[in-house]
C-alpha cells in the first residue's frame, strides 16, 4: 500500500510542452509513471515522449480516463490550471508552480473546501511511491520501497532525509512535498491521518521549517490521533526574524513561525526532533528500533 | 514588495480613504514650501524609509512652526535613521512627508493580512491605536478583533458593524459611517492591488467627527507584480544591500547574516537546515544564499561571486543535494567563478544526487583547491575545522 498514488494512477501533465513539463514526463515515464496525456491548450494533436497533447483536461479525462494531474504551468495561469482539474474530477493534483499570487491561492483554497480533490503544494517537489510511481519531479533513484512516510515543506531538504534514510536501509512507502507556500492545499494533518490508516506506513518522518504553525498543529494532532512512531526535524534555528527565507512561507512574522516554538509543541507531544540534519538518518532508525 | 508611506497615502487619498494633507520633500527649502502650502499651526515631519519602529527611532516628530518644519527636515536628511528594524548602521532617509497635524481624539488600529490557518483575508481591528500591535496581541489579545473575508462574498457591511460596534463607547453615528465607509475600501484596495499587508497605525478619530489613516504601511505581493507593472515605478531599491540588489538581479534568493561561514545551497529548506548545520558547528553563517531548483551555470556562478565579494566570509560550504539542478552545472558554475575571482578562503563542498560523479571530477581537474565532504556530517566536521584552525 501506498497514500493517494500508486502503479494504477494515470497521470495528466499540465504544461506538458513546456521546458519542464517535457523534461519532467521523460523522467516520470523512466520512473514507471503511467502518464496518459497532457494539456497545452492550442497544442491538442501533438505528442511528446510519445504520449498524446490534449487542450483541456476535461478531454483527458474523458479519453484516457486521468485521475492524477500534474501541473508545470506558469504562475499567472496555474490556479486556473487547479480550478479546470478540480472541475474535470481529477482525485489528486500536484502543482509544481512556484510563484503563485496568494489571493489566487485563497480563491483555490476555498474551491476545495467543497470538494473531494486533494491538491498537493503549490511550490513543491511533488509526490513518490517509491517502486510504483513517481508524480513529481525529485530524483527517483534516491527512494527505495519500504515502510517510511516522508511528509515535508520543502524540497531538496526532503531529497537529503529520503537519502539518509535510504542508506540507513529504510525504505520509503510515500513521500510527500506539501510545499513551502503561505497558503497549500493539503497540510501535514491531511496526510498524517492518511498515513496513520495505511497498513503498510510504519512511522513517519515530518520535516517542518519556519512560518506559519502547521507544525504545532501537527503536534497537537499527532498527541490524540496517531499511534505511529514520528520522527521530526525543523528547519530554520538560526533564521532571522521578519526575513523570508526562499519560500514565500518561511518567515517569521509578529513573533509567530520560530523554529524553537515549533520544536517545543513537537516534543510536548513526546515527538523526536532530530537535533540536525546531518543525522536524521540514523535518528529515524532508534526511534524505530525502540517503537 | 514595501512601499513608502507617502506611496500607499497616495493610493487610498485615491480609493477615498481620508488621509491628511502633505506633501513630499527632499530638502530644507521644499519643506518650508510645504509648510505655507498647507497652513494651518500644526505639521508632522516623517522620514519616509520601508524600516518599521520610526517613531521609536527619532524620525517622526510633530512641530508647531515652520522654522521647525524645515529644520527637523534638515536634520532627519543629514542622518542615517536607527530604528529597531534597521540594525545598527541604520538607513539613510532621502525623502520627507510634511504632513498636515491632526487633533487626535481617538486611535484605533486598522490592518488586514492574509491569515494562513483560515486562507482567507483577515480585517483586523483594534481600539488600541498608535502602539505596536505585536505587543497589543500579546498582552491583551481580547482587544484585538477579525473578520475573515469569504473570497466569493467579499467584504460585507455586516463585518464592519461586528467590528465596530465593538468599541466602548460606541462612536457617534457620523464617526460610524466613516469607519464603515473606510474598511469596504481597505478590502477593495488589498484586493485590486493583490496586497500581503494593509496596516494603518493609527486610524484617528479627530474632532468634528473626522476619521484620518494618519500612518499606512502597505506590502505588495511579488507574485502578483506581474499584474500590476505601474505599481513597479513605486519600487525603492535605495534601502537594500547592494548584495542582495545583485542577487535580485539573477533571481537567486540571498540574505545577509551577521557570521562569516558563506554558504550556497540549492533548495530553500536545505539552504536554512545547513546554516543550522553551521551554527551547530560552533560557527555563524555570513549569508542564506538558495540557488534554486533550476539554477544554470550562470547564476551559480554569479552567486559564487557575491559570497567571495562579502569582505567578512572566511571559509565557504558548498552543499548541493541534485535533483534538477545537475551536481556537474553546480561544479562548472564554481570553476567559472573561481577562474573569475580570486579564492582566498578555505571551500568546503559537499556534492550529492544527480550527476555527482562528473561534478566531483570537474572540481578535481581544476586548480580550485578545496576540501569535499562525502556527507553533511564531514561538511560540519571541515566548517568546525576552520573555526578552530582560526582560534
Amino acid at each position: 500500500m501506498s497514500i493517494l498514488v500508486d502503479e494504477n494512477s494515470k497521470i495528466v501533465v499540465q504544461g506538458m510542452t513546456g521546458r519542464e513539463g517535457t523534461f519532467h514526463t521523460k523522467q516520470m515515464l523512466a520512473y514507471g509513471t503511467k502518464v496518459v496525456g497532457g494539456v497545452s491548450p492550442g497544442k491538442g494533436g501533438q505528442a511528446v515522449e510519445g504520449v498524446p497533447v490534449f487542450n483541456t483536461v476535461g478531454e483527458v479525462v474523458e479519453k484516457e480516463r486521468a485521475d492524477v494531474a500534474i501541473i508545470f504551468v506558469p504562475p499567472p495561469f496555474a490556479a486556473d490550471a487547479v480550478l479546470e482539474s478540480i472541475s474535470s474530477g481529477i482525485k489528486v493534483i500536484v502543482c509544481i508552480t512556484e510563484g503563485i499570487p496568494t489571493l489566487d491561492m485563497v480563491k483555490v483554497s476555498s474551491c476545495l473546501k467543497g470538494s473531494e480533490t486533494v491538491l498537493i503544494g503549490p511550490n513543491c517537489p511533488g509526490i513518490i511511491s517509491p517502486g510504483k510511481t513517481k508524480v513529481g519531479i525529485m530524483p527517483g533513484n534516491i527512494h527505495m520501497p519500504g515502510n517510511m512516510a516522508v511528509i515535508s515543506r520543502s524540497g531538496t531538504l526532503t531529497y537529503e532525509v529520503v537519502y539518509q534514510l535510504t542508506q540507513v536501509g529504510m525504505g520509503q512507502s510515500t513521500c510527500i512535498g506539501i510545499g513551502g507556500d503561505p497558503i497549500i492545499g493539503s497540510t501535514f494533518i491531511d496526510h498524517l491521518k492518511r498515513f496513520q490508516e495505511d497498513p503498510e506506513t510504519e512511522g513517519v518522518v515530518l520535516i517542518g521549517e519556519i512560518g506559519g504553525t502547521a507544525e504545532e498543529e501537527a503536534a497537537e494532532f499527532i498527541k490524540t490521533s496517531i499511534n505511529k512512531p514520528v520522527v521530526a526535524f525543523i528547519a530554520g534555528q538560526t533564521a532571522p526574524p521578519g526575513k523570508r527565507m526562499g519560500h514565500a512561507g518561511a518567515i517569521i512574522s509578529g513573533g509567530q513561525g520560530k523554529a524553537e516554538d515549533k520544536i517545543k509543541a513537537l516534543e510536548l507531544a513526546g515527538i523526536t526532533v532530530a537535533p540536525n540534519l546531518s543525522h536524521l538518518g540514523q535518528t529515524a532508525l532508534d526511534v524505530m528500533k525502540n517503537a | 514588495m514595501k512601499i513608502h508611506e507617502y506611496q500607499a497615502k497616495d493610493i487610498l487619498r485615491q480609493s477615498g480613504v481620508p488621509v491628511p494633507d502633505g506633501q513630499v520633500v527632499t530638502s530644507p527649502d521644499e519643506a518650508a514650501k510645504a509648510s505655507r502650502i498647507i497652513g494651518g499651526n500644526l505639521w508632522v515631519v516623517k522620514a519616509q524609509v520601508h524600516a518599521g519602529g520610526r517613531g521609536k527611532g527619532g524620525g517622526v516628530k510633530v512641530v508647531h512652526d515652520p522654522g521647525e518644519v524645515v529644520s527637523v527636515t534638515e536634520s532627519l536628511l543629514k542622518t542615517s535613521l536607527v530604528t529597531p528594524q534597521t540594525g545598527p548602521d541604520g538607513v539613510k532617509v532621502h525623502k520627507i512627508l510634511v504632513e498636515q497635524g491632526v487633533n487626535i481624539e481617538k486611535e484605533l488600529y486598522l490592518g488586514m493580512v492574509i491569515d494562513r490557518k483560515t486562507e482567507r483575508p483577515a480585517m483586523i481591528f483594534s481600539q488600541a491605536g498608535g502602539m505596536e500591535i505585536e505587543e497589543v496581541a500579546k498582552n491583551t489579545p481580547e482587544l484585538i478583533w477579525k473578520e475573515y473575508v469569504d473570497p466569493a462574498t467579499g467584504w460585507l457591511p455586516y463585518q464592519s458593524r461586528n467590528l465596530i460596534y465593538r468599541l466602548d463607547p460606541v462612536p457617534t453615528p457620523a464617526v460610524v459611517k466613516q469607519l464603515m465607509s473606510v474598511m469596504a475600501k481597505i478590502y477593495n484596495v488589498f484586493i485590486t492591488l493583490d496586497c500581503s499587508l494593509v496596516e494603518i497605525n493609527p486610524l484617528v478619530i479627530a474632532a468634528e467627527n473626522k476619521v484620518f489613516a494618519v500612518d499606512a504601511k502597505m506590502n505588495l505581493d511579488d507574485n502578483a507584480l506581474f499584474r500590476h507593472k505601474d505599481l513597479l515605478a513605486l519600487d525603492d531599491p535605495s534601502e537594500e544591500d547592494p548584495l542582495d540588489l545583485m542577487a535580485k538581479q539573477y533571481n537567486l534568493n540571498y540574505i545577509r547574516l551577521d557570521g562569516n561561514i558563506g554558504a550556497m545551497v540549492n533548495g530553500a529548506g536545505l539552504a536554512m537546515a545547513t546554516l543550522d548545520l553551521i551554527k551547530a558547528a560552533g560557527a555563524e553563517p555570513a549569508n542564506f544564499l538558495d540557488a534554486g531548483g533550476g539554477a544554470n551555470e550562470e547564476m551559480i556562478a554569479k552567486g559564487f561571486e557575491i559570497i567571495l565579494k562579502d569582505p567578512r566570509v572566511k571559509a565557504i560550504l558548498v552543499n548541493i543535494f541534485g535533483g534538477i539542478l545537475r551536481c556537474d552545472i553546480l561544479a562548472r558554475g564554481v570553476v567559472a567563478a573561481a577562474q573569475k575571482n580570486q579564492i582566498e578562503v578555505p571551500l568546503i563542498v559537499r556534492l550529492e544526487g544527480t550527476n555527482v560523479e562528473e561534478g566531483r571530477k570537474i572540481l578535481e581537474n581544476s586548480d580550485l583547491s578545496f576540501l569535499l565532504a562525502k556527507d553533511l556530517a564531514e561538511a560540519a566536521d571541515h566548517v568546525a575545522g576552520q573555526v578552530k584552525g582560526k582560534d
